[in-house]
Parts: structure tokens; sequence; C-alpha cells
């Protein structure tokens, strides 16, 4: 077949069905793309093509006795690496877990192996999650191959990027404040993040387990639907997780790209427009919104009050709860042990210590601190009780807002990928970028962001992000995928295929 | 190890005369589910180190708790049977502190939503009867064991390495706090002891747990406090870790009233800390200070869903409590005709429910209580442990004391039953079978061995023809050595005052 990696997974994913290609091929090209271009974009922090491999035979194995495990069977997959993978290295992007190897798979992994899919490998991340930009990572930044100069965004650049560069067809990502949908915007790519609970967390490092997610990064909307479908549905091992079955959430993705959109309500979110968005994403925003209406689609404007403090609020949970979760993190059981400098017999304190200011990175550092002080004896009502109540307001103004809208909708990301070390050292406006995709975390409900087109200025990706009720996660599929197609029309052609060719790329 | 101090102690009257004490008694209960608190873990104990454990209990990364609702339930059930309301809605939350023997670095606990609060219970102590306010019960995960190595003193500091067994880490435990307990007086000992021991009464008849003090299953830290009156406001207050046996309780609470009461007769101040409990010596010595004191950063456990009992189902795990301990001990002690001394014994040694099973088994009050109060009172405390750690069931006590009805032993041999049941031989038909402890019934046998006792002691023999009955004891004695001890006695009297008429 035709150069594999250019391919949608669905379409793969027939492809294996007819008999017109292997798993082993699929995989092997992806592995090839891998090694191709990784050197350059360094989307992955493991290859394991080893057990890709495997995976891809006995997948085959099952096609020719005609037993294939899922519709994805066979279709190769990468992992961000913050997920629990049996045998193989979980670093979370950070020096502190350097070697660690589960001795268990997360759930979201155990279900990619039911069905099927082969692991292609770790992909980059910020430490423990956090980050905007995947420059915190301790093993060096994942570029963005739209321009190798400039960040793929993050949490999840890794993922983002691999996909955008072809390394790979699906993704996982996580998503805690927009870690899946920031960087699908910057990499002219899809990311969804579930509705809070749709999709277990089990095995998922916990950066802030009240606002975690895992999704699919993806290249299309349904290959997107078609992944949370794997992955997604209720766990006995995450408490948290709902107890009721998945909407049908490819039936939606097909149903949207049917293209009418008549009775459906668009809110445009007042508070996540405007000022503050670079023009070249706002001007894209609209355009998208105008093609939406074009098929039937009514827009009103909605009002979410609280949403403007929905990131000092984040910036509050968030820590304090990271803060508690990375304590286990002390050299005594697993991952990275340092001994203190010129000290004779140290004590399990002493190592502890020092092991964890080798081992985290500055900005996990900082929000440690900044999760201390918050849950600190006499600061917590101020700060983490505080936040907790802003937290309420904000699910009511999305609650509001649903009655006006079936959807909301805003740009993903106010800014198109900037440069590899430009905020790097400006932890505030590192922040800014997740203005828009924080209010859904906060309040659980499901997001996609995506590609809206390049912004003018600098001809870059941006995004559309579609927010829906908690549970409609159908709804998020249905409009993206409409969106995608109005688009695909409009640019006559996948926006990806305008990517510049990667140095050393084999197409 | 062996801790000395310098604290001066005033004696226990001296403190009572001029300081009234007022307890707060914290108790931790290991559950004995099945499975630990937040993951399918065996919780059975003695294990070889780390062979009980999976990623939740060793805290993983990426691993989550899922509650446990067998341990919910006990938690309730423990709740009601101490009359606590049962929460509408309650959470886990996260205390923080950083412990090698904690997998994750923070507990997985309960801080201002307790599962069960507001209740009392009643304990007596001579004849009184003490009400004691529990302010809360709530549920939290054990953590794991930790065995520092080298060095002196079997503390961190000076050991060469530590060792950490997590098998307990993760066993659920409920603790049970009192509100202050005040008006004890000078009975503040015995009623911390009483108090403790009704919990082990109550947790047993629940079912909940071994409550087995010597296993860590059932664990007690002693606050106290003096004040100059019992009007006046609470004085600062100890609170000594990890007292473990019922006879501590009360010896801890004697010890820190002598030793406040010391320091506040000299005019100095009671340090609030918490004090370690020394088994061997009797005494406390500082832990830590209130001064460097965690700030455990209490939050609610984001991975887990709130907790919210079905009304229904708690009304249904109240009808269904057993019958509560001091209603039992009335209604027993009434049932087998126990005077207030005899079931005072009977519960002070532990033996309440052992009684009730021989009784059950067939044996009469009088003698179920002989054998557990003295021969097994005694083995046990040879060995050091409970009556109820004892190899030996209320069943076999039961079994022997018929062998001794139907004479087929005495009760000499019947010592020699129970050390033959205690050694592991069998049950106590196996055991006379096995050592051949029946006595002799053999008429011709018993009747042979009294001529030649006879013979052998002319002058006794007279003695008895000339009618000095009690000189027979001497025969007796004679016949049962050659016997070596397997004849009835009773018997042997007889021939022996027959054959001599």
């Amino acid at each position: 077949m035709s150069d594999p990696t250019r391919r949608t997974a669905a379409e793969l994913a027939d492809a294996l069905a007819s008999g017109e290609t292997s798993s082993v091929e699929l995989t092997r090209a992806h592995l090839d793309r891998i090694a191709a271009v990784d050197g350059d974009v360094h989307a992955f922090l493991q290859v394991d093509a080893e057990g890709a491999l495997a995976a891809a035979r006995a997948s085959d194995e099952r096609r020719a006795a005609g037993t294939p495990a899922s519709v994805l069977d066979g279709v190769p997959i990468a992992v961000k690496d913050v997920l629990a993978t049996e045998g193989l290295p979980t670093t979370c992007g950070s020096r502190i877990l350097e070697g660690w190897v589960p001795p268990y798979d997360a759930t979201v992994v155990a279900r990619l192996r039911q069905a099927g899919l082969p692991i292609l490998g770790k992909t980059n991340m910020d430490e423990f999650a956090m980050g905007s930009s995947t420059e915190h990572s301790a093993y060096g930044p994942t570029h963005n191959p739209w321009d190798l100069s400039r960040i793929p965004g993050g949490s999840g650049g890794g993922s983002a990027a691999a996909v955008a560069a072809f390394e790979a067809p699906l993704a996982i990502g996580t998503d805690t404040g927009g870690s899946i949908r920031q960087p699908g915007a910057v990499t002219g790519t899809v990311g969804v993040k579930p509705t809070y609970g749709g999709v277990s967390r089990y095995g998922l490092v916990s950066l802030a387990n009240s606002l975690d997610q895992a999704g699919p990064v993806t290249r299309t909307v349904l290959d997107a639907a078609l992944l949370h479908e794997v992955v997604g549905g209720h766990d006995p091992l995450d408490s948290t997780s709902i107890d009721q079955p998945l909407p049908a959430l490819v039936e939606a993705a097909r149903q949207g790209a049917s293209g009418d959109l008549s009775g459906v309500r668009l809110g445009v979110v007042k508070e996540l427009t405007g000022e503050g968005y670079q023009a070249g994403v706002q001007q894209r925003f609209d355009e998208a919104v105008q093609l939406l209406v074009g098929a039937g689609a009514e827009v009103v404007e909605v009002s979410c009050p609280t949403f403007v403090h929905a990131l000092a609020t984040y910036y509050l949970i968030l820590p304090a709860e990271a803060s508690s979760n990375l304590a286990r993190f002390d050299a005594m059981r697993y991952g990275l042990r340092v001994y203190p400098d010129g000290v004779d017999a140290p004590s399990a304190e002493e190592v502890m210590r020092a092991t964890r200011d080798v081992g985290f990175g500055d900005e996990v550092k900082r929000r440690i601190i900044l999760g201390t002080y918050a849950l600190s004896s006499g600061y917590y009502d101020a700060y983490y009780g505080q936040a907790q109540k802003v937290r309420t307001l904000v699910g009511r103004d999305f609650a509001t807002a649903f009655e006006k809208a079936d959807v909301l909708l805003s740009p993903t990301a106010p800014t198109t990928a900037f440069k590899i070390g430009e905020k790097v050292d400006d932890p505030l406006a590192m922040y800014l970028n997740d203005l828009a995709t924080i209010p859904a975390n906060l309040a659980g409900v499901p997001g996609i962001s995506v590609p809206s087109g390049l912004a003018d200025e600098d001809g870059l990706p941006t995004g559309l992000q579609v927010l829906a009720p908690a549970t409609a996660d159908d709804r998020v599929y249905r409009i993206g995928a409409a969106a995608e197609r109005l688009l695909l029309e409009k640019w006559g052609g996948p926006l990806l295929d305008r990517a510049p060719d990667l140095a050393g790329a084999s197409a | 190890m062996t801790a000395t101090t310098t604290d001066p102690v005033l004696s226990f009257d001296e403190a009572m005369a001029r300081f009234d004490p007022v307890l707060g008694l914290e108790v931790h209960v290991e559950l004995n589910t099945v499975s630990k608190m937040f993951c399918g873990c065996s919780t059975v104990f003695g294990a070889p180190p780390n062979t009980q454990t999976c990623p939740v209990c060793l805290g993983l990364p990426g691993s989550m708790p899922v509650v446990n609702g067998k341990a919910v339930e006990a938690a309730i059930r423990i709740g009601l049977a101490l009359n606590c309301s049962i929460a509408e809605w309650c959470r886990f939350a996260r205390k923080n502190y950083f412990y090698p023997d904690m997998p994750k670095n923070f507990q997985t606990s309960q801080y201002d939503e307790p599962i069960a609060y507001d209740g009392w219970t009643e304990v007596d102590v001579d004849g009184t009867t003490y009400r004691i306010d529990i302010e809360r019960a709530h549920m939290e995960e054990d953590t794991g064991k930790s065995l520092h190595v080298g060095g002196a003193t079997g503390r961190i500091h000076g050991a060469d390495h530590s060792l950490v067994d997590y098998n307990r880490a993760g066993i659920p435990l409920i603790e049970i706090v009192t509100k202050p307990v005040e008006g004890t007086g000078a009975q503040a000992p015995q009623v911390a002891r009483a108090y403790v021991a009704h919990l082990r009464d109550l947790l047993l008849g629940l079912g909940v747990s071994d409550v087995r003090m010597e296993q860590g299953s059932l664990r007690c830290d002693v606050n106290l406090s003096l004040r100059e009156s019992p009007s006046a406001p609470f004085g600062t207050r100890s609170e000594t870790k990890n007292v473990n046996s019922l006879r501590s309780v009360e010896r801890a609470v004697r010890y820190e009233t002598g030793r406040q009461a010391a320091r506040l007769a000299a005019g100095e101040r009671v340090v609030q800390e918490t004090r370690h409990w020394h088994e061997d010596t009797g005494i406390t010595t500082p832990g830590r200070s209130k001064e460097e004191a965690e700030d455990y950063r209490y939050f609610p456990e984001p991975d887990l869903v709130p907790i919210a009992p079905d009304r229904a189902w708690v009304e249904q795990l109240k009808a269904g409590l057993p019958e509560p301990p001091r209603e039992r001990r009335a209604r027993l002690q009434q049932e087998w005709g126990f005077s207030d001394l005899e079931m005072r014994d009977t519960v002070g040694a532990g033996a309440l429910g052992l009684v009730e099973e021989t009784i059950a088994a067939g044996a009469s009050p009088a003698a179920a209580r002989k054998w557990w109060l003295s021969e097994m009172a005694r083995r046990a405390n040879e060995q050091g442990v409970e009556l109820t750690a004892l190899a030996v069931t209320p069943a076999d006590v039961a079994r022997v004391q018929a062998l001794v009805d139907e004479g087929k032993v005495n009760d000499k041999l019947a010592r020699q039953v129970f050390d033959g049941v205690l050694a592991g031989e069998g049950t106590p038909d196996e055991v006379v079978e096995k050592r051949g402890l029946a006595v002799v019934s053999d008429e011709g046998a018993l009747s042979a061995a009294v001529d030649r006792a006879i013979e052998a002691n002319p002058d006794v023999a007279q003695k008895i023809r000339d009618g000095k009955v009690a000189a027979a004891g001497a025969l007796i004695g004679a016949v049962m050595k050659e016997m070596r001890g397997q004849a009835d006695a009773g018997r042997v009297r007889e021939l022996i005052l027959e054959k001599l008429a």
C-alpha cells in the first residue's frame, strides 16, 4: 500500500480488515518513520520495536484466524509516558523515575493491548505533566513538526508531535488543564479530553487526581472516536470512573461528518474570546463558527463570568493535589536514589531530600512548594477551600451555559506555537496558554480540539475547542466532525498536508 | 531496651489528693476483613515479609485505591454499637507526612468527616458505672512495619539500616476516639483499663476484629491531663503512644498521673507532647513535642468518591447488632447463677465468651468457670498469652469435664489431659487413649492394690479398725501411688473402709 504512515487509523483498520496490509507491515513502517524523523522531533522517550512487532505478529495471527480483537486490532499506537506500562520504562518525563519499570499496566494500556494495538513506545512530556510546552521534560524538549524551533504544546507534546509527524497514527495523551487539547491545537491534530471519569485513571501517574483525564490524540475526529471507544468505559479499579456505558461516539462522529447541523445551538463563550487571543487564532475561530452556522447551526453568545478566575483556581487545586501525589517519590523503593554529598552515613530523610533535590525539575519544585503552602494549617480555607468553592461556581456557569447551548465553542489555545525557550523562564506567561482549556477540567466536562487552520501572521496551526456537558462526549464528536469536514472541504485536504517535510523523511 | 528517666514522680495517692485527672483514649482496631482497606491483598497475620502486597498498597505510581465495602460495614457496626450517629455523607482525607513505612507518604484516613460520631458507652468499675462519650470512629489504613537493624535502641537513630514489611500497609483500621473523660477521680487507671477491655468485648461480639493486643490488632494511645479541681479548665495533656495491654493501660495512666503531678506540684508546666510507653520499666519518655509536630495538610482524598451509606442499610445493620456487652453480662450472670465477684473475675480474665461456649458445649457453669479461671488462666499466664490464644477450645474443656463426670479421669488426670491437648496430641479422648490416662475401674486390680496397702501398713490398718477413719488417707495415698494416680480416690476409700470394717 502507499505510505501507510500518511493514512488515518480508520483507513488502516479497513486495510487490515480487507487483508490489504498486515499489522507487521504497518508497525514496521511507523518504526521506520520514527527512526527517520524522531532524531529531530524527539516525540519518543522509549521506542519498543521488539514489543510492538511481537504484538503486531499476534494481531496478524488473529486476523488470519478470523478473530480480530477489535476494529483497531493491529493499528499501532504511541502512549504518553505518564501511563504505567508493564515491562516498559515509565518516567513521566522526570529524572526521579529514571529506569523505573512498572510491574503492572494502566487500565488504558491493558485495554489497548487487549484490543490488539501494538505499542510503539512512550512519548515525551513535561515532567509529571506540568507544563504547556514539553520543555520541562528532564529528557529534553520535543519539537513541533510544523517548525522544529517551536514547542509542540504540552504537557503531551510528545503524543501530539508523534501523530503530527506521522510517527504514529494514534496516541494516548492525558489532559489535566489542556495537555491533550492545547498540543492538538498547536500541532494541527485532534485531541479529546473525555468527561472526567469516562476513561480509567488507574495506572495514570497522577498530577492532579480530580482534574486528570486520559484521552485520544489523533489526526481525525473519527480516529479519536474509534480509540475512545477502545479505552473508555467503567473500570472498577478507578473509584471515580463512571459506571455507565459510553455514548455512541463513532456513530456521533459519522453523523457529524454528514454535515447537517440544523437545530444545534452553539454557544460562543464571551470570556474565552477576544482580548488575549492572537489575531490569527481569533480569525480562524470566527470563520469556523461561520462554517458551522452555514451547516444549519444557530449561534448564541453565552457568558461564564467565573471563567476569569479559573486559572487562579486551577493553580491552587492542582499544586495542592500534586504536592501530595509526588510525596511518594522518596528514593526508598524505586526510581532514582541520590546520597547527599559529604554525609558519612546519611539518614533516610537525608537521602529523600538529596534525591528529591536532584530528581525533580524547577517547575515540579515550584508546584510542590505552592501546593504545600496552599494546604498548610491556617491557609487551607483561604486557598484550597476557596478554590474548591470557585470550582463549584465554574461548574454552575457551565450548567447555565448548557441551558442555552448544546455545545460551547472557543479557540483552544490563545496563541500558536511559540519558540522553544521563549516562555520557559516566565511561568505565568506559560500558564496563560491553558486559559481556555482549564474550565473544562475544573468542571469535568468533555472537550475536543480540532484544527481550525493556520494563522495568517505566522502560518502555524490554530485550534477550535468544542465543549459539551458531562457524559455527552458524543456531542463533541458530532460537532468536531462537522467542523473537520467543513474545513477539509474549504482547504481541499488535510491541514497536515501543508506541514513541511521533515529532514530525513522518507516520503 | 531499657529506658531510664530522671522524671520525679509523685505517689498516686498524693497526686489524687491534689489533682483531678482527665482522660482521653484513642484506640486503633485492625479489622479482620479478608482483604485490605483499598486493595484485594490478604490481611492474614504472620505471612513472610512483603508477600501480601500489590501496586495499590505499595503506593506505586499510578495505582488507585478502591474502598473495601466490608470495612465500611464494620465501621458502621462499630459506630452503631457505640451509639454513634452515622454520617449521611463522608469522605476520606489524606494525612500527609514522610515516613519510609508509609508507601505514599500520606495515610488515607478520615479527617473532619468521620463515618461515625457523637456516641457513648458505659463501663463498670467496682460497682460504679462510668459513661464514656465517644467523639468519633473513623476509617483509615495501617502503615507498614519498620524494623531498625543494628544500634542499641531498636530505634531509627543508631541503626545500621532499616527493613520495612509492607504486609501491614493498607490493613483496615478503625480509630475510636473518646471525648475527655471526666469525673473518674482516683478510679482513672481502672476506668481506662475497663474501657479498653469493654471495647475489646464489644468488638469481639461484633466479630469485626481479632482484638489481639499482643499482635497489635488493638492498640491504645492514652491522653491524660491534670487540673487542680473538677471545676478548673483542662490542663495540658500528654499523649502516651502504643500502650498495648490492658495492664499497661492502667499502669500508664497511673505513671503519667504521678509524673505530671510532680511537675505541677513543683510549679513546672506539663509539656504537650507524645510520650513513649516502656512496658519493661513501666515509665514513659518524651517523644515528639507539639512544637516539632507535623502539619499534616489534610485534604479530601481525590481518588475516592464520598461514602453515603444508605439509611435503610444502616437501620438493617443496627437491627442486626449483637446484644451489648453489659446487657449480655447481666443476662449471663443470672443464667449461670454467678455471684458478682465470680462474674467480675470471669470478665476480668477475658473468659466470658470462653465460659459461655464451654457451657454451651455441655459443661456446668461452675465447672466451666473453674477450668478457665484456674487451670487455663495459669497456663496462659505461664505462656504470656491471652486465654483465647491457648491451643484448647471450649469444646475440649467441656469434654474433659464430661470425662471427670463420667469417672473416666479424676482432676489430676484431667490436668494431664490438658497437657496433651495443649501439646497438640489431639482431642481429650485421643490424649486419654494415647497417654493411657483412664482411671483404673477394674475392681479386681483395685481390690488387690488395697489389700497390698493394708498388708504393708498394719499399724495404719489397725487404727482404722479402731475407728480412726481419718487415718485412711495414708492408705489411699499408698494405693494411688501404686496405681500411678489412675484410680478414683473415692472408690479406693470406700474399699478400704469396707475391708477394715
